[in-house]
């Protein structure tokens, strides 16, 4: 929960509610861009974007080699399978 | 230095090592008279055990596990409320998967379920939001746990709930804060801590001042850190050179993530839909002053707290279980009397153990001391009897 995951922004879906598909280790689901979003970096700049999302909000924005080396860490730290997981059980019942 | 391979620059972690090695001897701390280091953090709770980062260190400190992991800090009075909500017939329960297993005095969350509660497990707030747009007849109750790193998520979930005008949804919010819970350890008289490695993602979302008052109220070097074993090894040294030179400040080692005023659309969202309770009681803590988060009246019809009974009891620790004093740091999770026998992850009794950043967890699955060595093959060997 507090570790959060790194993804990439792939589609914006939504531009009221800040929605867009984020590729998190080939799973992809929405996820909030409403905290890293402002004039100097508005909701379309971010399509390419490294973030680190936590339950489904992107809460900060990261650089590729940062991302790669935090989904490693998550990996051994077994963390990101869990992740993974709870993204794909949540998805499949909603 | 048996892990010290598996960090990313084993040379730079070697330095690390030797540099805070001299600063202990120069500072002339020892082994009886260890300095004390608090990782608050849940999250490098279970990074320091995965690579065995105490063992790496000198044995003038002494890490001293912190109590932030939101699960594990539930008490069991808590636990007892959302199964009393998700026995509710008209009820949809929605929580993050961590919070299943953890026992409650008479069961937890998935016997509830497997009972025929209807305890949906969520990956983020959002989907327990968008339960509720799919079932309108039904009361969709989303299980609200977490320190700063999640409360954007769920205050933002409220305010999209309240723009669309949706009526059967609402929190149980267990919400609890950093800040008042580090003051509370530091004017404990049975602590004496030296030192803190601050929470890396809660400092993403409050910033670096809120920790301002550990330097200059308390005089304590605190460092906030990232996640990498690197990270945390840098930033223990930052602590022990700020000790040898005698300054306290607040550092932040986690640059790359967090920045000076935090994340203010979170902060605004929280400011909006959040204030603090004027006590919150916390397992092993007990009752601390404003740690805990509340919905704002203006938001009362999302508070689940408001608009349905439960218990709200409180309800003591089962007596063979020592979680309390392993959160306040008195006992080593291994000294606890059912560690590894009766208590197991498998089949936890106290929450530390339940959740993988609780410090009874971590010391189970990485820790390598004799006593748990023995734990572990007592019980297999009792497993195989079963089985034979």
């Amino acid at each position: 929960m507090c570790l959060g995951i790194p993804g990439q922004v792939v589609e914006i879906v939504d531009i009221e509610k800040q929605l867009a598909k984020v590729e998190i280790s080939g799973v992809r689901r929405q996820v909030s861009l409403a905290c890293i979003v402002d004039n100097e970096h508005p909701l379309e700049a971010c399509i390419g974007d490294w973030v680190l999302v936590h339950v489904g909000f992107a809460m900060s924005r990261i650089n590729e080699d940062e991302a790669k080396k935090t989904l490693q860490l998550l990996m051994e730290l077994g963390e990101a399978q869990k992740e993974i997981e709870a993204m794909s059980e949540s998805l499949s019942q909603s | 230095m048996k892990y010290v391979d598996e960090f990313r620059d084993p040379e730079l972690a070697k330095h690390l090592i030797r540099e805070i090695e001299s600063l202990v001897l120069q500072i002339g701390a020892s082994e009886k008279e260890p300095l004390q280091i608090m990782e608050f953090c849940g999250g490098h709770t279970h990074t320091i055990f995965r690579y065995g980062i105490e063992q790496l260190l000198p044995k003038a400190i002494e890490l001293v596990h912190g109590p932030g992991c939101p699960v594990c800090v539930l008490p069991m009075g808590r636990v007892d409320d959302c199964l009393a909500l998700a026995e509710r017939p008209e009820v949809i329960f929605a929580t993050f998967g961590d919070a299943m297993r953890v026992p409650g005095s008479q069961k937890n969350l998935l016997q509830a379920k497997a009972e025929g509660a209807d305890v949906r497990m969520v990956y983020s707030p959002l989907d327990a939001l968008e339960l509720a747009r799919q079932n309108p007849s039904r009361e969709v109750i989303f299980f609200a746990l977490g320190f700063e790193t999640t409360m954007p998520s769920t205050a933002l979930t409220v305010l999209q709930a309240a723009e669309e005008g949706l009526k059967n949804f609402s929190l149980f919010c267990n919400h609890i804060t950093t800040v008042p819970t580090i003051q509370a350890i530091l004017e404990s008289p049975s602590m004496r801590i030296d030192g803190f490695v601050a929470p890396g993602h809660v400092s993403m979302v409050v910033g670096v001042e809120p920790f301002q008052f550990v330097a200059t109220k308390f005089k304590k070097p605190i460092v906030i850190s990232g996640f990498e074993p690197l990270d945390i090894l840098q930033s223990i040294w930052l602590v022990v050179k700020q000790i040898a030179e005698k300054r306290c400040l607040v550092e932040n080692q986690y640059l790359r993530v967090v920045e000076r005023d935090g994340n203010p659309v979170g902060l605004k969202a929280m400011a909006a839909v959040f204030e603090l309770r004027e006590f919150f009681a916390w397992r092993g803590l007990g009752s601390i002053e404003h740690s805990g988060i509340k919905i704002k009246s203006e938001y009362a019809q999302f508070d689940a707290e408001q608009r349905f009974s439960m218990p709200n009891l409180d309800v003591a620790d089962p007596q063979s279980c020592q979680c309390g004093d392993v959160l306040k740091g008195s006992i080593k999770p291994w000294q606890c009397k059912v560690f590894g026998s009766s208590c197991t992850p498998e089949t936890p009794m106290g929450a530390l153990m339940v959740s993988s950043e609780g410090a009874c967890a971590a010391y189970y699955n990485f820790g390598n001391l004799p006593q748990i060595r023995a734990a572990k093959s007592s019980n297999s060997k009792e497993q195989s009897k079963i089985l034979s």
